[in-house]
């Protein structure tokens, strides 16, 4: 087939992988496409290129070994439903979308260890597509030539370019429909499904034409093959070595099948129910069985029909080709197409979200991201994740143009598991020791990939790139024990084995010395906890949160919006509300709501970015492992049954102490005010009766003499003042109590004030030759309410003047300041006020008993008048204690009124 | 021979006093002038008087201990008659005041009518 025509039917057989895709996201619902058997199905995109052709490869060359790559799926299966089982648990309830969010979510959401992750990833799955490519190019070139591949012939030519760049463009769309890189790509993996079924197909075809039209079936080539080749070395284990390789080598691959992240990608993110498990766990090791069971046969025909010289890896063309049965060949190239196709979708679709999600949008665009509109974030995530894909791709290319032909793809296929590796101590241990650490994970890590570059790498690339032998031969610097395939002397490992060995031991050493040295941070032990107690966690959902934060409802609604949409962002509100009956009203976000939409959030962005993001809004405060585990320790269902009881009994609590308080206050307040009522009624009837009488007996008094006419009068123009004073006094009091008094503040001198009181009484002063003085060292200038104020020294005036002796009393008042207030003091020497009335003197009511006969002027009401006032100017009034004789009155006024 | 009966006033309101003083002097009484409770006691001693018209509210000493006072009196118990006069109006006052004593109790604003007729009905010999 020509090269033109060949394109063209690979262009036909992308746009009906499109097509496919198409239909099976129209019908997401339909039996077929939500068929479990197609989530097992999509399983397969561990078998890439490699297994399609490079196990053949593998068997013509080392026999049996190659079993062990599909050993380790088949042998743990059991085990690896199992551990599947918690980590799609754990994936869906933290909205989990990468191997790389994973691990970084497991300790304490670190950036950089989900950045490194993803460099891991990167590292292995972009060699794993160079092998792809150079499968693609040449069997295409195989197909399209007709050219007995001989071993070491590949022709480049511009043919690859144009394959991997249709391929990434392909890709990048293809991949990349949706934008919340946790929810499945129905389309995408149906399609994956599709291919696993075609080349399994294909394959078997080849396999069933070897075996059963080329020759007579197997016993017929199993003996043509112990004739003619020597069989020994291909059907049986190498004693002890043999043995102890086999079990690395198993070890090796059911390791890969967690961490690899296409596997990642079609277990876990793209699991939904739990039949799809269910079928799994026949279906996959059924798959694997089936590809496999024609691998030797085919090895062992090639080998008889084309000889040694052939490569074996492309066997299943060549032997066709050989018979001239050309459309067998192509079927067996559109098988292979399948295999890689899917493998590079799937593959970079996981690594361009992990990219996105732990290296770019964190380290970069997080600002960007947080200022534009939520569809845009869509569009710039969408290309930043279409740019990904495509240059993985392109890259793979450079990569693959720099590789020595003569590399067989089974060892580059090997190169990629192991750096994927190095992943397992901090997977695998992390889910079951929540002591593990981000620093013993990272450190593991790097330490891992130090010693694979060491054992493999290096003596790889010396080997066959430049050709220098020194390094292999004698070692580090010459060192003998750092020979890189046989460090310290151990050399039953083939080389890869060898390596797998030492970096993972390095690896598991250091992630498990680093961790109990050094405790991780709170963060980093509450989300070991939860990944640890995974089934808790499930049953919990937001209730078991390993931080709490203060954010504001609408904040965080902010953020949604412009990462999910109107649309999402409402509805995920709408659930959250529902769940758990949250008040509309409330502004400031709870700890679920914080960690729920936290989890929303990665699934769009990733758990890095998402926890940046609400890290912008949400001021945290750490929850302690205790806390955790006892919120892990009670059932959800107990837990918010018991919250809402316990809410409402303490509410209960609250309220009847309230309740109790106030009617104590009200029970006081009521006495106080028919005590108060009592005395103003009593104090009103007073000059009320003297009015009266004297009223009465003036009516009366017909030959009364006009004097005592007069009298009577004056009495009762007296009384009828008091009781203007009196009612005037409870009045002023009461407002001022009830704060509805307000005070008329100007800047004015104290002094003047003062001065004006004593004028006001001068009189009454002369006419009992009663001294009155005043000192002031200086003129007071201050705010106060000049006629409040006024009242306040003339009643101290009147009350002393009251008090002290005719004749020889004497009043001194003193009038002074300081930085912060002004002091007035009022001393007389009167009776003074005696000691168990120095507070009660300011009582309303109060009437000294001590006065001086000429009963009352006042109305009992002065000084609590003046203490009102004084008060309400921010002030003290109090009589000194210390005095000996007569009284002293003293009134202290701030300089500045708040 | 006929002697004026004698009244003594006490109460700390001088203006009451004075209207009281007149009222009774010129119904034919003796007056005398208690200021508080003290001077009450004092004086009732002293004079033996016929009726006392006693307020309750007074400075140092108030009614009820005049009250008190006359009540254990060997003589005065028996010679000397009160009237309260009183703005304290609640029951259990009057029934206090009663209680010790007190012959009437009139409270204040009171007219000066009922006074007199009190007065006088207290203190005209019933045979």
């Amino acid at each position: 087939m020509s090269k033109t025509a060949l394109i063209a039917l690979i262009f036909v057989y992308l746009g009906i992988l499109f097509l496919i895709a198409l239909f099976a996201e129209k019908n997401k619902g339909s039996k077929l496409v939500s068929h479990p058997i197609v989530y097992a199905l999509s399983l397969a995109v561990y078998c890439s290129a490699w297994t399609y052709y490079g196990s053949v490869g593998m068997a013509a060359k080392s026999g049996v070994e190659f079993l062990t790559i599909y050993l380790g799926p088949i042998i743990a299966a059991p085990l690896w439903i199992v551990l599947l089982k918690k980590i799609i648990q754990l994936s869906k309830v933290y909205n989990i979308s990468s191997i790389a969010d994973f691990i970084s979510l497991r300790y304490g959401n670190s950036r950089s260890l989900g950045a490194l992750v993803t460099l891991v990833c990167a590292a292995s799955i972009i060699p794993y597509i160079s092998l792809q490519l150079k499968a693609i190019s040449e069997t295409f070139e195989i197909v399209s030539t007709s050219t007995l591949g001989i071993e070491g012939s590949s022709v480049m030519t511009d043919s690859t370019f144009y394959i991997a760049l249709i391929l990434a463009i392909f890709a990048s769309f293809f991949g990349t429909l949706a934008l919340d890189a946790s929810k499945n790509r129905t389309g995408v993996m149906f399609s994956v499904a599709f291919e696993s079924v075609l080349k399994l197909t294909f394959f078997l075809i080849v396999g069933v034409y070897v075996t059963y039209y080329v020759f007579d079936g197997t016993t017929d080539i199993y003996q043509k093959a112990s004739l003619g080749l020597d069989l020994n070395q291909l059907s049986t284990i190498n004693g002890l070595s043999g043995g102890i390789n086999w079990y690395f080598s198993i070890v090796l691959s059911f390791l890969a099948i967690f961490l690899l992240p296409r596997q990642f990608q079609t277990s876990v993110v793209e699991f939904t129910n739990r039949k799809q498990l269910k079928t799994s766990i026949w279906l996959f090791p059924f798959y694997l069985f089936l590809f496999n069971v024609f691998v030797i046969f085919i090895a062992w025909g090639g080998l008889l029909i084309l000889g040694e010289q052939a490569n074996a890896d492309y066997f299943t063309l060549l032997i066709p080709l050989h018979f001239g049965d050309h459309w067998l060949a192509i079927l067996v190239f559109l098988g292979g197409l399948s295999a890689v196709i899917s493998m590079v979708v799937v593959s970079t679709v996981a690594l361009s979200t992990m990219l996105s999600n732990n290296l770019i949008i964190p380290y970069r665009f997080i600002k960007n991201l947080t200022r534009s509109k939520s569809f845009k974030n869509e569009k710039t995530i969408k290309n930043i994740r279409r740019l990904c894909v495509f240059s993985s791709i392109i890259l793979a290319y450079l990569l693959y143009a720099l590789f020595d032909p003569k590399v067989s793809l089974f060892s580059i296929g090997l190169i990629s598991f192991l750096i994927i590796v190095q992943l397992a101590p901090s997977f695998f241990i992390g889910m079951f020791w929540n002591r593990g650490s981000a620093l013993g994970s990272k450190v593991g890590i790097i330490l891992g990939l130090i010693l694979i570059i060491f054992t493999y790498l290096l003596p790889f690339i010396t080997e066959y790139v430049t050709g220098y032998h020194q390094f292999v031969d004698e070692g580090f610097l010459g060192i003998e024990s750092l020979k890189p395939y046989s460090l310290f002397g151990i050399d039953l490992l083939n080389p890869v084995n060898h390596a797998l060995y030492w970096s993972l031991l390095v690896n598991t050493g250091a992630y498990l010395i680093l961790s109990v040295i050094k405790k991780g941070n709170y963060r980093e032990r509450n989300y070991g906890e939860m990944f640890v107690n995974s089934e808790k966690v499930v049953e919990l959902k937001e209730n078991a949160y390993v931080w709490k934060g203060e954010a504001y409802v609408k904040d965080i609604q902010n953020i949604l919006l412009r990462f999910l949409g109107q649309a999402k962002a409402d509805k995920a509100l709408r659930v959250f509300r529902k769940r758990y009956a949250v008040n509309l009203e409330e502004k400031l976000a709870d700890a679920r709501f914080i960690n729920f939409s936290e989890r929303l959030l990665t699934g769009a962005v990733g758990s890095a970015s998402a926890k940046i993001l609400i890290s912008n809004v949400a001021k945290e405060k750490p929850v302690s492992l205790v806390e955790v585990l006892k919120i892990l320790e009670e059932n959800k269902e107990t837990i918010s049954v018991n919250k809402s009881l316990d809410e409402q009994s303490q509410k209960l609590i609250k309220l009847t102490s309230e309740l109790k308080s106030a009617n104590e206050e009200l029970r006081i307040q009521d006495q106080l005010k028919d005590d108060f009522l009592d005395t103003v009624a009593h104090e009103l009837k007073t000059p009320i009766t003297s009015i009266k009488a004297s009223s009465e007996v003036l009516s009366d008094g017909q030959d009364m003499p006009e004097e005592l006419q007069h009298k009577f009068l004056n009495n009762i123009i007296q009384d009828t003042e008091r009781l203007t004073i009196l009612i005037n006094d409870i009045l002023d009091l009461e407002k001022m109590a009830s704060g509805r008094d307000e005070l008329n503040l100007q800047l004015q001198s104290l002094n003047g004030c003062i001065d004006d009181a004593i004028n006001g009484i001068s009189s009454i002063a002369e006419r009992k030759k009663i001294e009155v003085g005043f000192h002031s060292s200086s003129s007071i200038i201050i705010e106060f309410d000049y006629s409040k104020m006024l009242q306040v020294f003339t009643n101290l005036l009147s009350n002393s003047l009251k008090f002290v002796p005719e004749d020889n009393g004497k009043i001194e008042m003193l009038l002074e300041a300081n930085s912060e207030e002004v002091i007035f003091k009022l001393k007389d020497n009167g009776k003074g006020i005696p000691e168990e009335d120095l507070h009660l003197i300011f009582k309303k009511f109060y009437q000294s008993k001590n006065q001086n006969f000429k009963k009352l002027q006042g109305s009992g009401f002065g000084l609590a008048i003046s203490k009102q006032i004084v008060e309400m100017h921010g002030g003290v009034i109090y009589a000194n204690p210390n005095i000996e004789t007569g009284a002293e009155l003293i009134v202290n006024l701030p300089k500045c009124i708040q | 021979m006929y002697t004026m009966k004698k009244i003594l006033l006490v109460d700390d309101e001088p203006n009451i006093i004075m209207a009281l003083e007149y009222s009774l002097r010129k119904n034919n009484y003796d007056i005398y002038i208690a200021r508080d409770g003290e001077e009450a006691i004092d004086l009732a001693e002293k004079l033996e008087p016929d009726l006392v018209v006693l307020d309750i509210m007074m400075p140092k000493v108030d009614g009820y201990e005049v009250l008190e006072f006359l009540k254990s009196h060997d003589t005065l118990k028996d010679t000397t008659q009160t009237i309260i006069i009183s703005a304290k109006h609640k029951q259990s006052d009057v029934q206090k005041g009663l209680n010790l004593g007190a012959k009437e109790y009139i409270k204040k604003p009171f007219s000066m009518k009922k006074i007199l007729s009190t007065v006088n009905e207290l203190l005209t010999p019933k045979n």
